[in-house]
């Protein structure tokens, strides 16, 4: 109690002598907003140039790829406007709902999912199709933000840690049914929510312990798991066939290798045409290594440090620390996502799908990452500066 | 106000650890940028490389095989354009169309074509040499995924002409027989290639800048064979074989001076353009041979097909005919040269000096050698004669005299001297190597059958390098038809040197040897040969082959003018002849006629 009295005292006084003194200074993150609007214009361009091969191969339009999209990115800067605008705290109340809602998607998306190579990851509504589990991403950050908020004076209790991770579970798991690397996405926001609302450093060494043990036994239960890591280690390596084993990996790497410095230019990767297979996808990075050389893929991760640095600048300066946590879960969803991508084309960790954001093909990531943008957006909104 | 109040404000711990958070993200995509510069830097030529090798596909443009032109300048072996149809299976849009075509355009059977378009391969040959109208039609269609290549077919202008000699080629334009087998490196050229950019599936990519290595085209193989002389000698050689309804009949017009030959028949020839195809003789002779008789239809009782269908050979006779079908005899086969041979005899025995010109012997119609009665072929014998009758009479008691004289040892030393024991080193491909007698296996009854050219066997080239020496004075010289190679334009590229071998035998020897064997023409048994208005030199034979008691005869004629100054040498062997098959009356005049024609001709 002592805490939240601090808290409101400095929260009442900053205010009022600033409304009183002069007039407050209304903050907008607009170099995130620029960041965004340039990750955006480039992932299209790179979605487009990636996607043309199997576009026009499949569909007889080398835009059929890039107009989906694009149909999505409108529709989710639409999306993300409206939420910037909303004051984050509304979500608070919404949270349990969108928990619930998001269990039951991704339950239902079992029995009725559209199958897609042996998975059921879409839900079909009219024309469209919706991934339920990157709605839970979103439903996750809010209903932790939410959790964490509500006891985050016990948080650096061990208990409240185990029973905040197990009410995630259920979500974990009907994701990890068909989609593992979702699955350990939500777990790695939660830890980072966790991890940045609890005092505590010494629970998260045994956390960090339990998924090490936790996560040797669930690959040893798996044969095809086991065939990864030996794919990850020897990835030119022969099956009994006499393929390559690690026929996509190899690929990328072929790929990334023969961009060099500069790239082949724009447009001009050879390893798009067929030989990656689905490239727009998680292998999107690989291309545009081979497009633009190690320079362009620089830039590219400089560009994403820059949004994951204004994440934290957002987060430091939130009004309260519920806005700090629903930034702290978007950063942590965009930085996982990104390194385990670059991870895993650069074969620097086994394979697994993880999908690049807001450049890999996927209308329904995009959608919900400028959902959870509107958020950090929102957040930056209640920010308000201190002129001295 | 009131609700503001109850915010929770983030703690100094807090931002601690989103401090530290970032940093941890920091340092990953730190490493990771490090892991893409070592991949991008360090591994970029490994990766890059083998991403080439995955994305270029090489297509070879066939270089045109050089064209093989005679001493006249005509063109005996050339090129023709004609397609190859293969179909691309991850192209084919209309399978049961391209099907149709396919089987309609190529007269293959559908059961093949249908096996080969729907086979999942990258690209599937369907038919090759197909010609150009063809292809063209095919094109015609516009299938999508059939693939018409122009190539080029060997072409020989002249079907029958000189056909073991030149030799034809196989399906990748690689010679198999003959002039086209010995000169294929010079012939072939250095196919081109097409480097193009591919996709996964195999698909040109257009406009990817392909790297185009040009064919270089084979050199044209020059030859001193002259088309009229061949020609001429195709026609004498045609008219003995029916007319004496012999097995074969083979020629050589070579000229003595410096190996180079002018002509080489081996009839009947087979078509060049049709080299697979059994000729109406080799037909004939595999009938022959196979109509079930008593006696064979006992061995032939382990082969019923055989006998069932006997006109018809299997695969397996099929290519044996088809190897004595192509073989050319006057290489590749031995034969007994019999009383052609005594031309080496003579030169043996003068060169040893142990007979002079004037030197006298009796013939009574045989000689006893040893407890043998070897038989002269006039039985009732020559009486007395000198060296010269006797040589132009062809009495085997004289030569197995001369024998007697230069004895064993020189006599292998002569046939060492002369070259007769090598072999020529003619550029055709499967000379064969003198069958001789091992010199301490002779006694005094081969020593006489091989002075009159028995007992043994050596090729007919060997007999017309041999005898060449002998006359021409003194000089082994290599039998050849190549004489040089030029490029497209014409241009000298190589001209060929053989080795030639001076001081066989004297000068002395050698002009004797042509006045000798002038005599043989002009009033000996070769007196058949003879042409009115020019000197002619010459030696006929008769031999028998093995095994005697079939009675199969060689007849032949080894005849060269001027005699004193040879130009032009020509064997005749005519293999088989049936009815009267003595060589001074039946090859002899083969001979002259050839002589006839070709004489004049040089002249000019």
């Amino acid at each position: 109690m002592a805490a939240g009295a601090v808290a409101r005292g400095s929260k009442r006084r900053v205010p009022d002598t600033q409304i009183k003194k002069e007039k407050p200074v209304r903050y907008f993150d607009y170099s995130l907003l620029f960041l965004l609007i340039f990750l955006m214009g480039f992932g299209l361009i790179m979605l487009y140039s990636t996607s043309s091969y199997y576009g026009s191969a499949r569909y007889n339009d080398a835009a059929h790829y890039l107009k989906k999209q694009l149909f999505a990115t409108a529709l989710g800067i639409v999306g993300m406007i409206i939420i910037s605008r909303i004051p984050y705290r509304f979500w608070m109340s919404l949270s349990g709902l969108a928990y619930i809602s998001a269990l039951g998607l991704c339950t239902l998306v079992i029995f009725a999912g559209k199958e897609a190579k042996g998975q059921s990851r879409w839900l079909e509504i009219g024309p469209l199709s919706f991934q339920p589990s990157e709605f839970a991403k979103l439903a996750v950050i809010i209903f932790l933000a939410t959790i964490v908020y509500k006891t985050s004076k016990q948080v650096g209790d061990f208990k409240t840690l185990v029973k905040v991770v197990v009410m995630i579970l259920p979500v974990v798991g009907v994701v990890a049914y068909n989609n593992l690397s979702t699955a350990i996405i939500i777990l790695g926001i939660a830890v980072c929510m966790l991890f940045v609302a609890s005092p505590k450093y010494s629970h998260f060494f045994v956390m960090a312990l339990v998924v090490v043990v936790v996560g040797a036994i669930f690959i040893m239960l798996a044969g095809y798991r086991v065939e990864r890591i030996r794919i990850w280690l020897d990835p030119e390596g022969l099956d009994e066939n006499g393929h390559m084993r690690g026929y996509q990996t190899m690929q990328g790497l072929y790929a990334i290798g023969s961009g060099g410095l500069f790239g082949k230019g724009l447009g001009e990767s050879m390893q798009k045409l067929g030989f990656i297979p689905e490239a727009q996808n998680d292998m999107i990075f690989s291309v545009i290594c081979e497009e633009l050389g190690l320079f362009g893929a620089v830039c590219l991760i400089m560009l994403y440090l820059l949004i994951i640095w204004r994440f934290m600048i957002i987060a430091n300066n939130a009004a309260d620390l519920y806005g700090a946590l629903i930034v702290i879960g978007v950063m942590a969803h965009i930085s996982i996502q990104v390194v385990l991508n670059i991870a895993v084309v650069t074969n620097s960790i086994p394979n697994t799908g993880i999908s690049l954001p807001f450049i890999s093909y996927g209308g329904t990531s995009v959608l919900f990452l400028l959902s959870e943008m509107g958020l950090a957006l929102s957040v930056s909104r209640g920010i308000t500066l201190e002129v001295t | 106000m009131k609700e503001k109040a109850a915010y929770i404000r983030s703690k100094t711990f807090n931002r601690r650890k989103i401090m530290i958070m970032f940093f941890i993200i920091f340092f990953l995509l730190m490493f990771l940028i490090g892991r893409l510069v070592y991949l991008m830097v360090f591994c970029s030529e490994y990766y890059g490389q083998k991403a080439e090798n995955l994305h270029e596909r090489e297509r070879d443009i066939k270089a045109a095989r050089g064209r093989i032109i005679d001493a006249t300048g005509t063109v005996l072996a050339t090129n023709r354009s004609v397609c190859t149809v293969s179909v691309v299976h991850s192209q084919i849009k209309e399978p049961e169309q391209v099907i149709h075509a396919l089987v309609t355009e190529l007269g293959l059977s559908e059961e093949e074509v249908r096996r080969r378009v729907e086979k999942v391969s990258s690209i599937e040959r369907i038919k090759t040499n197909v010609d150009k109208e063809v292809g063209d039609r095919i094109r015609a269609y516009g299938l999508a995924g059939i693939k018409v290549d122009e190539d080029y077919k060997r072409y020989y202008p002249y079907d029958t002409l000189a056909s073991k000699v030149l030799g034809f080629t196989g399906a990748d334009n690689q010679g198999i027989l003959g002039l086209e087998v010995k000169y294929d490196s010079y012939m072939q050229g250095t196919s081109g290639k097409i480097l193009t950019l591919t996709d996964a599936k195999g698909i040109e990519i257009e406009n990817a800048g392909e790297s185009r290595l040009e064919p270089v085209n084979g050199l044209d193989l020059y030859i001193s064979m002259d088309i009229n002389i061949q020609k001429y000698c195709e026609q004498a050689a045609e008219k003995a074989y029916t007319r004496k309804n012999a097995d074969s009949v083979s020629i050589i017009v070579m000229n003595p001076q410096n190996g180079e030959l002018m002509a080489m028949v081996n009839y009947p020839e087979f078509n060049l353009n049709d080299p697979f195809t059994l000729t109406d003789a080799m037909l004939a002779q595999y009938t022959r041979e196979h109509t079930p008789d008593p006696e064979s239809a006992v061995d032939g009782a382990g082969d019923p097909a055989a006998l069932a269908n006997p006109a018809e050979p299997s695969a397996e006779e099929k290519q044996e005919l088809l190897n004595q079908m192509w073989r050319n005899q006057c290489i590749s086969d031995t034969y007994e040269p019999g009383s052609t041979f005594k031309i080496i005899t003579a030169a043996a025995a003068l060169e040893q000096g142990v007979v002079k010109l004037e030197d006298q012997f009796y013939c009574p119609g045989y000689k006893m050698v040893e407890d043998r009665r070897i038989r002269c072929a006039r039985t009732s014998g020559h009486g007395a004669e000198t060296f010269v009758t006797g040589i132009m009479n062809s009495c085997n008691p004289v030569f197995i005299e001369l024998g007697e004289r230069i004895g064993t040892e020189n006599f292998f030393h002569y046939f060492e001297q002369f070259g007769l024991l090598r072999k020529t080193a003619i550029d055709l491909p499967g000379e064969a190597a003198t069958i001789m007698h091992r010199q301490e296996n002779v006694g005094p009854v081969e020593l006489a059958t091989i002075s009159f050219g028995q007992s043994f066997q050596i090729t007919p080239i060997q007999l017309v390098t041999t005898v060449s020496s002998l006359i021409n004075g003194g000089t082994r010289v290599t039998p050849h038809f190549g004489v040089e190679v030029r490029d497209e334009q014409g241009n000298l590229v190589e001209r060929f040197s053989y080795e030639t071998t001076e001081g066989i035998c004297s000068g002395e020897t050698s002009e004797t040897m042509q006045y000798l064997l002038e005599q043989v023409v002009s009033e000996g048994g070769g007196k058949n040969a003879k042409i009115e208005g020019y000197s002619i030199g010459g030696k006929t034979a008769t031999s028998q082959t093995l095994p005697r008691s079939e009675h199969r005869y060689i007849s032949s004629f080894l005849g060269f003018a001027p005699a004193d100054d040879p130009q032009v040498l020509v064997l005749v062997i005519i293999n088989n002849p049936q009815g009267v098959y003595y060589g001074g009356t039946i090859a002899a005049p083969v001979c002259k006629e050839i002589m006839e024609n070709i004489l004049p001709y040089l002249a000019k």
